[in-house]
Parts: structure tokens; sequence; C-alpha cells
């Protein structure tokens, strides 16, 4: 259970004079439940990236695996695909159309053919997962707030019981305490339910925090693929490419050069802590041990 | 009197069901006063529907009080004859950047603005220069604002609103679809303006790195406005700003984590910089 990219390459209007390279020569495995970040600038390839890991955009070029099946192969099942490669868009509650929430979400899942009760358990059980309380189940989908919004509309992609789960900015234009509810909530449902989450995203503070595995994509290439401490440790390249280390990193690193023995590859503000207290708290027992001495 | 006044203001939008009939009344803004200078940089925070952004739309005349005044240079808002100036007193730049370019070329687009205004041929293409200059999109003059990134759009959409000379400039949420560079080439652009061309900037905001800049921050809350003061005072009240659905930019959160460990660190550490002193000041205690 997998995705496997073999040299993928797409290129808009490849036959005509205004050919643009959007992904260039991508080979990737995204093995079964792990929580993945891609990030990258505006333009660098990422949308292009995740839509064709559910076929809605053809390789020009290469070959993507799943399950071990060609997706471009005669015969290979799109539709299934779909259902099994989540995709949630950007700002997707702007795609919520039913009366009452609990009908948008059975959307998707009476599409594959389902019985009645299976699909209204689907809805019932997605809505849960997204930490939706059962009050709202019968309300207008556009009475609920923004980040309601965005739950239920990820409710309607995990109704269709995803393998993958693909989340393109899930917290954009969510404020702050929103987009860390958002995004723990995602981290939930993936220890729940096991499922593979990609999650892209511009905002680096939040990918460090939650993800195993960080994609960075530029110009349609990409330029690593590592756990996030080992990502974030090439900070200036990243920021070449119009990306940036969370804050903390910069922090740590500017610590590091004034003479502290912290570590450089901190990405979060625990660990941040972490660092800075133990090094006060060995200085304090070393003044300890030096006053003992001299008393002694 | 400052070139933006707020007295007693409260807005009232009332909710109507699908045949039109009213459902209630949802006060958006509620009882807010404010008085910024001429020159000021000021950012407001608030979770989603606090009210900021309604607020702001009362700034250039989009939306009209309940109740209350709304004084921009001077001119109530509510009376009709002023709309213009106000308009051209207080310029606009919105989240999306694509909603806001209507030219062809990045220069069409600039002059549109000072063109509806009748500022004769010559001037108008003088103000496309400065704008653009102003925002560091100079080069890019010729291009298609298509091909542009999301941060140069937005700035060509700032280079748009400062070609009409106003005074002062609201910002609602301009970095909110940007990638991190994107960002800082909006703030940058922004700070300029203020810094160099003294032009009155409100800035909303969900990026508190954003707001380390301003003179003056306001927190919005349910239509009030619930926290205001330097970015300092602001910041030093993290775990109100937590309750606000808010946060505080990552080195004021590890200041703060610190300081509940037993280090001492003043309240409302700013910049990397000023952690780095505080806890210098420490480290002397051990050496």
């Amino acid at each position: 259970m997998s995705i496997i990219l073999d040299k993928v390459s797409h290129i808009y209007g490849a036959d005509t004079t205004m050919a643009v390279i959007a992904l260039k020569n991508i080979s990737l495995v995204i093995p079964d439940g792990q929580f993945i970040g891609l990030i990258g600038h505006t333009g660098s390839g990422k949308s292009t990236l995740v839509q064709h890991l559910n076929g809605l955009m053809k390789a020009t070029s290469g070959n993507i695996y799943f399950n071990g099946e060609d997706i471009d192969a005669d015969g290979f099942d799109k539709k299934n695909l779909r259902s099994k490669v989540g995709l949630v868009f950007q700002y997707p509650e702007h795609q919520l159309f039913e009366t009452d929430v609990f009908t948008d979400v059975c959307f998707g899942p009476k599409n594959l053919g389902l019985t009645q009760k299976e699909v209204q358990l689907r809805a019932y059980q997605a809505l849960k997962l997204v930490g939706l309380e059962d009050d709202y189940f019968y309300q207008s989908p556009f009475d609920l707030s923004g980040g309601q919004k965005r739950r239920v509309a990820i409710a309607g992609v995990l109704a269709m019981k995803p393998q993958v789960l693909i989340l393109d900015e899930p917290t954009a234009g969510l404020d702050p305490k929103g987009r860390d509810e958002i995004l723990d909530q995602i981290a939930a449902l993936k220890k729940e339910t096991g499922i593979t989450v990609i999650l892209v995203s511009h905002s680096m503070d939040d990918v460090a925090k939650y993800v195993d595995r960080i994609i960075v994509m530029n110009r349609g290439s990409v330029l690593f693929d590592d756990v996030p401490r080992e990502v974030f440790r090439h900070y200036m390249e990243l920021e070449t490419v119009g990306l940036a280390a969370p804050q903390v990193t910069y922090i740590m690193k500017d610590l590091r050069d004034a003479g502290y023995p912290v570590s450089d590859d901190v990405t979060t503000i625990a660990e941040a802590k972490n660092e800075i207290t133990a090094y006060f708290a060995q200085l304090a027992s070393t003044r300890n041990n030096k006053r003992g001495e001299d008393n002694a | 009197m400052g070139i933006i006044k707020v007295k007693d203001l409260i807005f009232e939008y009332i909710r109507r069901d699908e045949e039109g009939n009213v459902e209630g009344i949802t006060t958006a803004v509620d009882d807010v006063n404010l008085d910024i200078r001429q020159g000021d940089f000021v950012s407001i925070l608030g979770h989603n529907g606090s009210g900021k952004s309604t607020l702001a739309k009362h700034f250039n005349a989009i939306l009209y009080p309940t109740e209350g005044t709304v004084w921009i240079d001077g001119r109530d808002t509510q009376q009709g004859e002023y709309v213009w100036d106000i308009r051209q007193t207080a310029g606009m730049v919105f989240q999306n950047p694509d909603n806001q370019i209507i030219g062809q070329i990045v220069e069409e687009d600039v002059g549109f603005g000072p063109e509806n205004m009748g500022v004769p041929t010559k001037e108008i293409w003088e103000r496309v220069e400065e704008s653009l200059k102003a925002v560091g999109m100079y080069e890019y003059r010729k291009h298609s604002p298509n091909k542009l990134s999301g941060g140069q759009k937005q700035r060509v959409s700032i280079a748009g609103v400062i070609a009409m000379h106003p005074k002062c400039i609201v910002l609602d949420e301009p970095t909110a679809m940007l990638d991190p560079k994107g960002r800082k080439e909006v703030i940058r652009a922004v700070r300029a303006l203020n810094e160099v061309e003294n032009i009155t900037v409100v800035l909303i905001t969900h990026y508190m790195e954003e707001v380390i800049y301003s003179d003056r921050v306001y927190v919005m809350d349910k239509g009030h406005v619930t926290l205001q003061g330097t970015p300092r005072e602001v910041f030093a009240q993290v775990d109100r700003l937590k309750e606000l659905r808010l946060d505080v930019p990552q080195v004021t959160l590890l200041a703060h984590e610190l300081k509940k460990e037993g280090i001492p660190i003043p309240d409302g550490i700013l910049t990397k910089e000023e952690l780095r002193e505080a806890l210098d000041v420490y480290r002397q205690n051990f050496a």
C-alpha cells in the first residue's frame, strides 16, 4: 500500500511555444502511514505534484504506481484511486453546497454507490474524526465558523475512507487558534486511523511540529527530503528558495554563535526550552560543585 | 484629531433567512474608540470573526456606522459628499491579490487609480514611477501581472493604492495567501512607506511577527478592542492572547516558557537579540 513516483515530469502546454516545466524528473516513495509535509514557495510545483497522486493530472513522462499498479495503465480504475487518495483543496469550504452539514458529508460516499446505511455511518464517523459536535450536524454549513466549515469539508473527503489524505494549505486564512485546532485534529485522526497524510504548507512552524518527513520542492524538483531537523539545518538554502526555517531555529543558531553550547537543529519551542534550561542547570550545578569544593 | 478617529462606533449586520425575513442582529463592531495619528503604524489583531475587517471597512467608507462616528482626516464618513475624498485619503489593500489587479501590464494597473481621479497624463506616469519604485517593483513595470508571484502582485496592488497619494493605507490580511518570501517583501514595502513617506499604516494580520514593528497594537474580540498598547505591552500577555485564539511570536513564547522555568527574563521580548541579551545577563551570575 504505497505510492511510488518514478521519474515523473509534467510540462504545461508541452506542444506549444509556451511550454512550462512544472515537475522535473521526480522520484519519490510514499509508504503507508507516514505524516509528510510538502513545502515550497508559490509556483514550486507542490499543487501540481499532489494532483498527480490521485490522477487528476497525467504525467507528461514517468510513471506513478499506486499499490504496485501503474495508474496510467489501460483499465486502471481511476475512480477507485480517487476514493483511496483523498485530496482536500485550498479553501475547501468554498466547495460546501448542501443544505445541512450531514448531507454535505454524505455526498461523496453516496456517489460510491454504497447503501444508505453505510453512507450515513461513514458520514457520522468522518464528522467525529474531525471533531465536529453533533449539535452542528443539521445546521447549514454556511452558518458555521471558518474553522468549522473547513472541518466539514475535510470530513467530506474522509467519508470516502481514503488511505491517503492530502491537504493543500489546510490552515490558510485561519486565526492562530484555528490553525492549531485543525492541525491537532489532523494529527489525532492520523493517529487514530493510521492513514498516510500529506500536508502541503508554507508554514514551517506548523510543519516542524507535526510531520515525520519533509519534502521541499523548488522549481519543479525535490530539493530536500528528510526528517524536519535535517531539512531545517539547510536554512540558508531554504531562504534562497523563498522559504525559511521556524523562527526558533534562528534563535538557537544565534545563541550558538554567541557561545551558548546549544544544539543547532532545534525546530520546536519545547526543544529550545529544554536545551536552554539544561545549559543553565549545568552552569548552576558546576557553580554549586565549585562552591562545595571551596567550602571543603 | 488624528487621521483616523473613531468614536463610539457600533456596526450591526441584519441576518436574514432565505425568504428575506429578519432572523436576528449581529453586532460586529461594538463600541470602538480609536484615534490614529498621521504617520503611525498601527496593527489590528483578532481571531476570525472578531470584527477587525468590519472595522477596517469603515476607514474608507465601504461600511457606515450604525451608531457613532468615523472621521477620516477630519471628514465624517457619513457625509455623502466626502466619499471620494475619503477613499483617496485612506486606500485599502485586500487579502487576495488576484481580485485587485485589473491591468494587462503592471504600469497600467498602477495608473488606473490616478487616471480615474482625473490626474493629468504626465503626472499619472510620474506617480506610477514613484509608486512602483516605493514598493521595489519598478523593473517589472512592463510585465503582465499574471506572471508575477503572489508577493509581487500584492506589492503592485499597494503601488496602485499609493499612486492615489493617500495619507493612510489600510491593509486587510495582505500576506495571508503568500509564502514566507512574499510575506517578507510585502511587510518590508509597507514599513518603508511608513518610515520614508510617512504614510499612516493600518495592518490587519494573523501573523504575529508582522506586528512587532508597529507603534501600537489593537486586539479585537467580539467587536470590542480588548487589549491595546505597544507590541511589547501586548505580547507580554501571552496567556491572555492564547485565550483570544491568538499567538505571540515564537521568540516571545520561548522567553515566556523560559521565565516559567525560573530564568529571569523581562516580559514582552520581541526579537532574538533581546532574548540573547537577557540570557547573557543571567549567564553573568555563573561567571
